[in-house]
């Protein structure tokens, strides 16, 4: 740390980094057009951009994992060409990714030490690591096994070994996904510290409020363009939004309704994981009535998972009643069979579990509308009636306005967004009378994450009983009746949205269920995540 | 720097290129390897790949070692589909035929129509017993098939020999380890007058019709389509992994079984201490060549029965070893899988662009 620059700030500072018609292009589409970026000393820098606007190609450029097609890169006013990582490190830039790269069986100093280029001895490593975590309000124990560690402290082993290194530059790719609301506090702190040091950052989001707390200046990226430079602080959620999208943000429509008949009931759902470093479901119990979305919140990791495979039936349970369909006792019962009962289900996964990526989108209509009580005809006595199967995917795609080459495309054409909207939309017009959603929006560009949003709050209009999942607060907030929190395999109980708080929610989601503030909930939070 | 980069779909006319490509490459190869061995190429190539089919005995031939390939090779095909590794149809086949062989030996004075379809049944069913084996211990306890179906092989190969040596051996045999000849109504009928080809090509083609409609239009080939390409998606549409496995093996074991019936009780005509000379193995090669498609499997199958005539062929009139068909059959499997590389991926040559491709101009933020 003491060899980082002290930066003076001086009438015309150097700028640390700066990008000059940055390019590159992939088969597929061109992920950077001509991109300039300049980074001061001690800036924080956002860039901003929806799924897709070519923020990761950027990142990976600056760090060295990805070779630009054209352009050139000055690095304290000299040109210089980053060919790799290890080179991007000793020049000082340091990157901590949205999905770590942690060996889970090993300790702490053991993981860093394995990511240094030079060779520490562990017992030298571990007092360091102590150290500069602790200066930066990120505590550690470096002998810590990291699969005994939630997410958020995860991450933190990722930043301190960036920091460990002394970075004048430290590129964050979307740290808060996994973060409570209070951690992401906490977070910011350390980078406000880091940053008043002279340490650029370069801090990676689609969230606009949160750029606005913490950053002086917004490069927007969209389709892979620079569409502006602004500084967050001067603009409105509704402008930088427009600079990122194009368009102003949609809105959900959702009216008050009453809920009818229970429809979906866990009992005291209990289930160790099949997964050695997973999460162990402990007595879980929550109801979902007709005509009522109950989103479940949580960081990432603490169960969800294993909640949603035994709500599917992708894993089995010993207690058939455990898990109620419709008033059927469904633990025991296969996908297929709970289908048969009413239900529908959105996995996480698009590709590969929602989707098979080399069948046609008609053969995917048959993944799950071959079942009997859908009623769509699609088998019949073991024979694949092709009629059916295509005008149900036609249907699909025309109501959902997915964007694809007809119902003969590829369900590995298709983009992200335009995938969920054929899933969403096929378990739709399943007509399911529970269905269950697993991150509606996830990597959804804005657009099409409304459109899902609105199909699901139609479904509640319709009276089906609807669970989401999510890791995003504020979509949860956005579309919920109720909401309960999954933390450490242990689900709290559900409180309606109106009566909450992202704060309070944010203290559930850290695993602590037993607030004493029910008297003093907080009103007017509900389309606002504080940052 | 030239590089391989991915496609963003895979390449269909790749797909279908890639097995020509390979045989091509394997002739390429092939005719090195000859004037390596001191032979004109071109007549060692009329020798192995134009004579043998160039009369109707030897189409005939042809179309005889065709048979048990097609028939395993579908089998395996289908199994493949489904990500159900099965390499042991050599040994499926050979119990087959162990088992048609025992329904001809106890019948032996029956003179009956019903023989031959009873000794296809007991040869298909023997295939399926054998291939239960990895399929139960896979589904019971996880274990590979594809290490447990190989083992069953010489397993097989072992039982059959035991069983010619011993309570099979022909009495009036001169203590040869083969069984006593079967008689005529234990025989498949042959379709041409003079040649060897009998009844099961024509069964074998049927059955690949079958194994078309099955794959195309089942809602059961569909299900072990979705479990070979997205086990996760399988199990998210409640498809069962174990039903799966076994019918991948069910499969392809009762038609290797019935391929080993075929050999027995058509160019063999007996139990022998072998029956088969890796017609297991070679459908291997045939379903990938044929691209895990029934009528694939049809021409790829024809091809690799050209090799083993061929082989024969340059053995006796060349005098070349008698490891040039294996040779050919490794070749031709090597050249497919390096061709199929291109299905995912394309050559993208080494671009000789300016160093710093007009980067100044038209910077519009």
């Amino acid at each position: 740390m003491s060899e980082a620059v002290s930066v003076v700030p001086s009438v015309r500072p150097e700028p640390r980094l700066q990008l000059l018609g940055i390019s590159k292009a992939y088969p597929s589409v061109v992920a950077n057009d001509r991109i300039d970026l300049t980074v001061m000393p001690g800036e924080i820098h956002a860039v901003l951009g929806e799924n897709g606007a070519g923020k990761s190609t950027l990142m990976k450029i600056i760090y060295g994992v990805t070779r630009p097609d054209a352009g050139e890169m000055l690095w304290d006013g000299r040109q210089v060409r980053i060919t790799s990582p290890s080179a991007a490190r000793s020049l000082g830039i340091g990157m901590v990714f949205q999905h770590f790269s942690v060996f889970e069986t090993l300790s702490v100093v053991e993981n860093i030490s394995l990511s240094l280029d030079e060779r520490v001895p562990l017992a030298e490593l571990a007092p360091r690591i102590r150290t500069v975590s602790e200066e930066y309000g990120l505590p550690l124990d470096p002998y810590r096994l990291v699969h005994s560690m939630s997410v958020g402290e995860r991450q933190r082993v990722e930043i301190v070994r960036c920091l460990l290194q002394s970075p004048r530059l430290l590129i964050m790719d979307e740290p808060t996904s996994v973060l409570t609301p209070q951690a992401v506090q906490t977070l910011f702190a350390s980078l406000r510290r880091l940053a008043a040091e002279g340490c650029s950052i370069l801090y990676i989001s689609h969230k606009l409020d949160e750029i606005q707390s913490l950053c002086d200046k917004a490069t927007v990226l969209r389709a892979g363009r620079v569409s502006g430079i602004a500084n967050p602080r001067e603009e409105t959620t509704g402008s930088l939004a427009e600079l990122m999208i194009g368009k102003e943000l949609p809105a959900c429509r959702m009216t008050p309704r009453t809920p009818g008949e229970v429809r979906l009931a866990l009992h005291g759902l209990s289930l160790p994981s099949d997964d050695p470093f997973g999460t162990d479901l402990h007595d879980i119990s929550l109801t979902v009535h007709s005509g009522e979305i109950v989103g479940i919140a949580g960081v990432s990791g603490n169960g969800q998972q294993e909640l949603l495979k035994a709500l599917s039936g992708e894993r089995r349970l010993d207690q058939a009643a455990a898990v109620q369909l419709c008033g059927v006792d469904a633990g025991r019962m296969d996908p297929a069979q709970r289908r048969q009962i009413g239900l529908g289900f959105v996995p996480e996964e698009r590709l590969g579990r929602g989707a098979v990526p080399a069948l046609s989108l008609a053969d995917n209509a048959l993944l799950t509308g071959h079942v009997q009580a859908c009623g769509t005809g699609m088998v019949h006595r073991g024979l694949i009636q092709s009629g059916a199967v295509g005008s149900f995917a036609r249907k699909v795609i025309e109501h959902f306005k997915v964007k694809c080459g007809g119902s003969s495309a590829l369900a590995s054409s298709l983009s992200g967004g335009n995938l969920q909207k054929f899933i969403v939309g096929r378990e739709t017009l399943l007509a399911p009378k529970v269905m269950v959603v697993a991150q509606p929006t996830w990597g959804v560009d804005i657009g099409a994450s409304m459109l899902i949003r609105q199909a699901i709050i139609d479904l509640r209009d319709q009276g089906v009983a609807v669970l989401v999942v999510s890791e995003e607060l504020d979509e949860l907030f956005m579309m919920c009746d109720h909401l309960a929190v999954i933390a450490d395999g242990r689900l709290s109980r559900r409180v309606p949205v109106s009566e909450t708080s992202v704060d309070r929610i944010g203290v559930w989601m850290s695993g602590n269920f037993t607030d004493r503030t029910d008297a003093t909930p907080s009103t007017g939070v509900r389309h606002h995540v504080p940052a | 720097m030239s590089r391989l980069e991915a496609r963003l779909e895979p390449s269909r006319a790749m797909m279908l290129a890639s097995p020509l490509i390979a045989a091509a490459a394997m002739l390429v190869s092939g005719s090195l390897l000859f004037s390596f061995l001191g032979q004109e190429p071109l007549h060692a190539f009329y020798v192995y790949f134009i004579k043998p089919a160039s009369t109707a005995y030897g189409i005939g031939e042809l179309l005889l070692k065709a048979t048990p390939l097609i028939l395993c090779g579908v089998g395996l095909a289908l199994g493949f589909r489904a990500s159900v590794w099965n390499i042991g149809a050599d040994g499926q086949l050979t119990v087959g035929a162990i088992a048609g062989g025992c329904v001809a030996l106890y019948f032996q004075d029956v003179e009956a129509v019903w023989l031959v379809p009873l000794m296809l049944l007991a040869g298909a069913l023997g295939g399926m017993a054998w291939a239960a084996i990895p399929a139960l211990l896979r589904t019971r306890f996880n274990t590979s098939e594809i290490l447990v179906s190989l083992m069953l092989v010489y397993v097989a190969y072992l039982l059959l020999s035991y069983l010619v040596h011993g309570p099979l051996r022909d009495p009036d045999g001169f203590n040869f380890p083969q069984s006593r000849m079967f008689h005529d109504a234990a025989l498949l009928p042959l379709l041409f007058e003079g040649l060897r080809t009998n009844a099961a090509f024509p069964l074998s083609l049927v059955l690949v019709g079958g194994a078309w409609f099955f794959c195309a239009r089942t809602f059961a080939g569909y299900r072990m389509q979705v479990s070979g390409m997205a086990p996760a998606a399988a199990a998210y549409a409640g498809f069962s992994e174990k039903r799966n496995v076994w019918l991948g093996f069910m499969l392809s074991g009762g038609l290797a079984g019935l391929a080993g019936v075929g050999e027995v009780a058509g160019p063999i005509g007996q139990l022998q201490s072998s029956v088969s000379p890796g017609y297991g193995f070679a459908a291997i090669i045939v379903a990938y060549v044929g691209r895990l498609h029934p009528l694939g499997v049809v021409l790829a199958a024809v091809l690799m029965s050209l090799l083993y005539i061929g082989g024969e062929s340059a053995q006796m009139e060349l005098q070349l070893p008698s490891a040039i068909t294996g040779l050919f059959q490794g070749l031709l499997l090597f050249y497919l899988l390096a061709a199929d590389l291109f299905i995912h991926y394309r050559f993208k040559p080494a671009a000789r662009v300016s160093a710093l491709p007009a980067a100044s101009g038209g910077n519009a933020a």
